[in-house]
């Protein structure tokens, strides 16, 4: 019990995750779909903050009496995740744009039928 | 001077030429632009091949960071092939483009195509050079979101969708990348596969790592559209602008092939994966994707799109080759990485001359016009030939060694698979050239001229390579031999 208990922030990230991914799969809004991967990426952010912790660590700047610090690299990292998940996201949504206007809906099913009927 | 930064140039030069491409007025420019920038690149590949050929190594450190800490390019005969193919495919494909995409993108969104094109080849170059996983995942990032732009520039309104479906599914996998990527530096605490490779060893029994590389491979199987996780790719195929098709039908899928190589081989090595499934499901999805998606292919009426479940089968050969794991099996799969390349590249040029004249893809359209545009038709049936793997071409060299492989190993029904997705090639390259050919042309009365010389030369240079690596295999199988002691950890 203590184990789930003291890796809490573990747990948050498989939660996310998991929901993340399942809106990817099971939504035919494609809005909600970008959103799912969103929390997707998201949560993989965290993972990274995670790892990236020392307990008793301060911030990552070398001063007086302070010894133990937390690991920025995988902060760092993360920060050209996020670009990488935010031109991911623009990207997405522009393409939704575009296809409202092609087929003037953005629901899958509904995309798939106008596609069938050619 | 140049030879120590040979290796950085191949990613600055196209990263800085893109943005100015966007800027530059009209169609002819930019496409100029693009066509120096990859000329220049394949000049740099070349002369880099040459330097490692021996099975020596480059070692480039970034702003003079020593690896492990900096970012390390790390150029070996095994990056520096596959850099090479990119870079010759984007040679050879630009002057294509020209005619090929005045037709099919409006005028104002040329520069932005061509801006895009080159930050594609920068993405694929930076994969295969860089030594550093992270930075592998980012440059893995700027080549899908600008092939996801390329796709979505079509001439049909499906390309949106195509497109779409690709980002998502490519994000999802290289999400899982980076999740693999994280949970091994958490374990190791480096980001750089030399490195990797000689810390892992250690904790190869601890369930993170375990977990890393079924994230890894399966991240990566997405971008590589291993059968069952290619539903992206015969769409986004299909409705990309022509030029396009070629290109990414030539050297994404084996740009991610090669990353697939690095981790299991270099980063991982046999050593870990003997003690996982791992061989034993490439094999199985090798076997699979090649039945399968040949069947497909033989199904369906669109020239692209038969050619992109084609791609399939094909990636199906190479993943048979990692999953032998033996010296042979290897060497197959990275000599077929090239002639693979070298024979969709022509196809789907043919193709794509062929939708050029007609104006469709749609393989009923094709009737008679094979004897209108003889050339194309020729450097269709050739390319075919190629595929299906007919002795003195180049398809012959990579199934003889993936059959010599599989011999070896004594597994007889994958050889027999082998040979039955040739035959089932050989049904699906029929069908184009039965209708193509034989049949009459269509009542409507309409003849079409041959397609733009533009078009045809670097077609028919393609063709021609590849009955040149049929008949003279001595620099592709050299180079893949050398390869498979350079990736290390295969048993010879």
């Amino acid at each position: 019990m203590q184990f789930i208990l003291d890796h809490y922030n573990y747990w948050i990230v498989i939660f996310l995750m998991m929901v993340g991914f399942y809106t990817v799969i099971s939504r035919g809004n494609l809005i909600k779909k970008i959103a799912g991967l969103n929390m997707f990426q998201t949560s993989v952010f965290l993972l990274y903050i995670s790892i990236g912790n020392v307990s008793g660590g301060t911030t990552p700047i070398i001063a007086e009496g302070f010894r133990a610090y937390s690991n920025p690299l995988p902060h760092v990292l993360i920060l050209t995740a996020i670009v990488v998940g935010v031109a991911t996201t623009a990207l997405g949504l522009a393409l939704v744009v575009r296809i409202r206007e092609a087929y003037g809906s953005i629901e899958e099913e509904e995309i798939h039928k106008q596609d069938e009927s050619f | 001077m140049i030879e120590s930064h040979i290796s950085l140039l191949l990613v600055v030069i196209p990263l800085l030429a893109a943005p100015v491409t966007a800027l530059l007025p009209g169609v002819r420019l930019p496409w100029l632009t693009a066509l120096l920038v990859s000329w220049v690149c394949f000049a740099l590949a070349i002369w880099q091949f040459a330097l490692v050929m021996d099975g020596s190594v480059i070692s480039y450190e970034l702003g003079g960071w020593a690896p492990p800490w900096g970012i390390e390019y790390r150029i070996d005969i095994v990056n520096a092939f596959v850099a090479l193919i990119v870079a010759g495919m984007a040679a050879i494909t630009l002057p294509y483009a020209l005619r090929s995409v005045e037709q099919e993108i409006p005028k104002h969104q040329i520069p932005l195509f061509y801006s895009m094109f080159l930050l594609c080849m920068d993405g694929l170059l930076g994969i295969t050079l860089t030594g550093d996983i992270f930075n592998l995942f980012v440059f893995l990032e700027i080549s899908s979101l600008s092939s996801y732009t390329l796709i979505s520039m079509g001439r049909q309104r499906r390309a949106l969708t195509a497109a779409y479906q690709y980002l998502i599914m490519g994000t999802i996998g290289a999400t899982f990348l980076l999740i693999g990527i994280g949970l091994i530096y958490a374990e190791t605490g480096t980001l750089n596969m030399a490195d990797l490779s000689n810390r892992l060893p250690a904790v190869f029994s601890h369930h993170t790592v375990h977990t890393a590389f079924a994230f890894i491979v399966v991240g990566v199987a997405l971008k590589l559209a291993m059968f069952p996780l290619h539903l992206w790719l015969p769409n986004a195929y299909t409705y990309a602008p022509s030029a396009i098709t070629v290109f990414l039908a030539a050297t994404a899928t084996k740009v991610a092939v090669y990353v697939m190589l690095r981790v299991v081989f270099t980063v991982f090595s046999t050593g870990f994966t003997s003690d996982t499934p791992t061989d034993d499901m490439f094999l199985l999805l090798g076997v699979l994707g090649v039945l399968v998606a040949s069947f497909y292919a033989i199904y369906q009426g669109d020239a692209k799109r038969l050619l992109a479940y084609s791609s399939v089968a094909q990636i199906g050969y190479i993943l048979l080759g990692i999953g032998f794991a033996s010296a042979l099996g290897v060497t197959a799969a990275v000599v077929h990485i090239f002639n693979h390349a070298l024979m969709k590249g022509a196809l789907f040029m043919a193709v794509g001359a062929l939708v050029y004249r007609i104006g469709s893809s749609h393989i009923t359209q094709f009737s008679g016009v094979g004897r209108q545009m003889p050339w194309t038709f020729g450097a269709l049936v050739l390319g075919g030939l190629s595929l299906i793997g007919v002795p003195g071409t180049a398809g012959f060299i990579s199934k003889w060694y993936l059959v010599l492989a599989a011999i070896e190993q004594q597994a007889w029904l994958i050889a027999a698979v082998i040979l039955v997705g040739s035959l089932l090639a050989v049904v699906y390259v029929w069908k184009m050239v039965e209708v193509l050919y034989f049949r009459p042309a269509s009542d409507t009365g309409e003849t079409y001229r041959e397609a733009p010389l533009s078009l045809l030369v670097p077609t028919w240079l393609l063709v021609i390579a590849n009955i040149y690596f049929g008949l003279n295999a001595d620099l592709t199988v050299g180079a893949a031999t050398t390869a498979v002691q350079v990736l290390g950890g295969i048993p010879q």
